[in-house]
């Protein structure tokens, strides 16, 4: 049988060493999911970021299914209906336990020793789940969906956004939102919870780093 | 030089570390929240008022719908003068000094509203109407002073107007061939033809509903159905939902600075007010981004003492509420 452990050099130049040399430098598996924390993530604040992301999958589920029957079968199917009300609600929870997260985050102070890129990326996200969240209620094809249309037109359309993000384009609203931003939103959630895990839980507010 | 996962260890030296099970509390939250979620979707559903169409405005506000059509073909309408994206007018360009995005974009979704919106949907009912056909002879071979000299005609007649029938009835008077045209308009759109005609760009497949959302936006009826579920800007505009429903509550700084006498008629801001509050979010936003390096901000932490509810039992352990004098620097 081949022996799978190699000689260090024998990665030298190759683009896939280089990988994943990083990788096991930077996210070993056992920084990935740790079974072991430090105690103090014993706080209730450390929850609002995991609830975060359990609405984003019931978010993402629903819509799942949503976009799969296509953008009218909530309006004229009971079930439909049903599973619009379960995104509905998902897409609350998920900002209202974004928020507390971000509000949490920020008493504790939680970019300090060397986490400000990971506070930074949080912020995107907010901004991105927004923009996501907009293109949503505007791809309902109900009166609310006219209405946010008609009256956001003026502020996007001030900034010179209106030439290539038109709100009352149904089709490219829907498309953004079933495909663009999803992908982008649970990507670069992906990226926070990587650097939550390379850089560890920061330590509670009178102890001083490193 | 350490890498990422030796800083981690190096950071961890000396703490205690204990057992944690995070796919079980991501598991856990996920089954308590669906718990949630479907309990709300369950007794509280979901807000799916009908949307408004062409026909339905037409039947319900007759009076509204004629007079916005001639308002188009006048370009008098909003839509008509807005200017970029749609057009080159300049009644909704918005700058502040030489910042000027709006007009620097361009025209990109180009809107015709006399044309899209009321002449060429008469000319493809005109087909088999000779009526019609005459009076879109008529009107398009009047020069443009006769066109203003009736358009303005009817329009002030249309101040008194009534319904009957479904038909707007007006008093006396030469408006030229506008009866007859905004007659077969509004059975055009009575019909529901006129919801199709807004679409058809020359192919099969449609999406876009601008030039529709434009005409009905010109109107009033929109705006009062709007008014009746209080989502009108002075309510807090979209950030509400209609019925009772949370909206986009997250938009509440946004829709607050609205709010404000400067961005409201009469107020500094009230020309560029749309422009000026997405600045100002931007610039709130890059605050909130660049929160760990701004001194005073990043401070405040260390001086409310919420964080001694976050780690009460930390402190509880250790004795110690009291911070360190500052929040160590940050190693971004």
């Amino acid at each position: 049988m081949t022996s799978t452990t190699a000689p260090e050099d024998a990665y030298a130049g190759s683009w896939t060493g280089a990988v994943r040399g990083f990788l096991a430098r930077s996210l070993p598996l056992e920084h990935l999911l740790p079974v072991r924390q430090p105690y103090y993530i014993g706080s209730w604040v450390y929850m609002f970021g995991a609830i975060t992301i359990a609405a984003l999958v019931w978010v993402f589920l629903s819509g799942a299914v949503l976009a799969f029957f296509g953008p009218q079968w909530w309006h004229v199917s009971g079930i439909g209906h049903f599973l619009n009300s379960v995104h509905f609600w998902s897409v609350q929870m998920f900002f209202v336990f974004m928020v507390l997260h971000l509000w949490g985050q920020y008493f504790a102070a939680g970019w300090r020793d060397g986490r400000a890129p990971t506070w930074m990326i949080g912020v995107v996200i907010f901004l991105v789940s927004i923009v996501t969240a907009f293109t949503g209620y505007l791809s309902q094809q109900n009166f609310d969906a006219q209405w946010i249309a008609v009256n956001a037109k003026d502020a996007i359309n001030a900034t010179g956004a209106g030439a290539f993000f038109d709100v009352l384009n149904f089709g490219q609203m829907y498309g953004l939102h079933i495909m663009l931003f999803p992908v982008l939103v649970i990507t670069l959630v992906a990226v926070h919870v990587v650097q939550v895990r390379m850089r560890g839980i920061v330590k509670p507010i009178e102890r001083r780093a490193e | 030089m350490s890498s990422i996962a030796q800083r981690q260890e190096e950071y961890y030296r000396g703490v205690r570390m204990v057992r944690y099970d995070l796919i079980k509390e991501l598991a856990i939250a996920m089954a308590g929240l669906l718990v949630v979620i479907v309990a709300l979707a369950a007794f509280l559903s979901s807000p799916d008022e009908p949307s408004l169409t062409v026909q339905g405005w037409s039947q319900a506000a007759a009076v509204d719908f004629v007079t916005t059509a001639t308002n188009e073909l006048a370009g008098a309408s909003d839509s008509a003068q807005y200017g970029p994206p749609y057009n080159n007018g300049d009644g909704a360009v918005q700058s502040l000094g030489p910042l000027a995005p709006q007009q620097w974009a361009g025209v990109h979704v180009a809107v015709d509203p006399p044309n899209d919106f009321v002449l060429q949907p008469l000319k493809f009912a005109s087909v088999g109407n000779p009526q019609l056909t005459a009076a879109l002879a008529e009107y398009n071979g009047a020069g443009q002073v006769q066109q203003a000299r009736w358009l303005k005609a009817y329009t002030d007649a249309l101040g008194n107007a009534n319904e009957q029938d479904g038909n707007v009835v007006v008093a006396a008077g030469d408006y030229g061939p506008l009866p007859v045209m905004m007659s077969n308009l509004l059975a055009v759109a009575h019909s529901g033809g006129l919801d199709g005609h807004l679409l058809n760009s020359g192919r099969f497949y449609q999406t876009d509903f601008t030039k529709p959302l434009l005409f009905m936006g010109d109107g009033s009826h929109l705006g009062d159905l709007a008014q009746a579920q209080h989502l009108t800007g002075d309510l807090w505009g979209m950030m509400n939902e209609t019925g009772q429903y949370p909206g986009q509550t997250w938009l509440w700084l946004y829709t607050m600075w609205y709010q404000l006498p400067a961005f409201q008629d009469g107020g500094w801001f009230a020309a560029n007010a749309d422009l000026v509050v997405v600045l100002i979010m931007l610039i709130l936003t890059l605050i909130l981004a660049l929160v760990p390096f701004i001194p005073g901000l990043r401070d405040i932490p260390r001086i409310v003492p919420i964080y001694r509810l976050i780690w009460r039992d930390h402190y509880r352990r250790t004795g110690s509420e009291r911070p360190a004098r500052r929040v160590a620097p940050t190693r971004a």
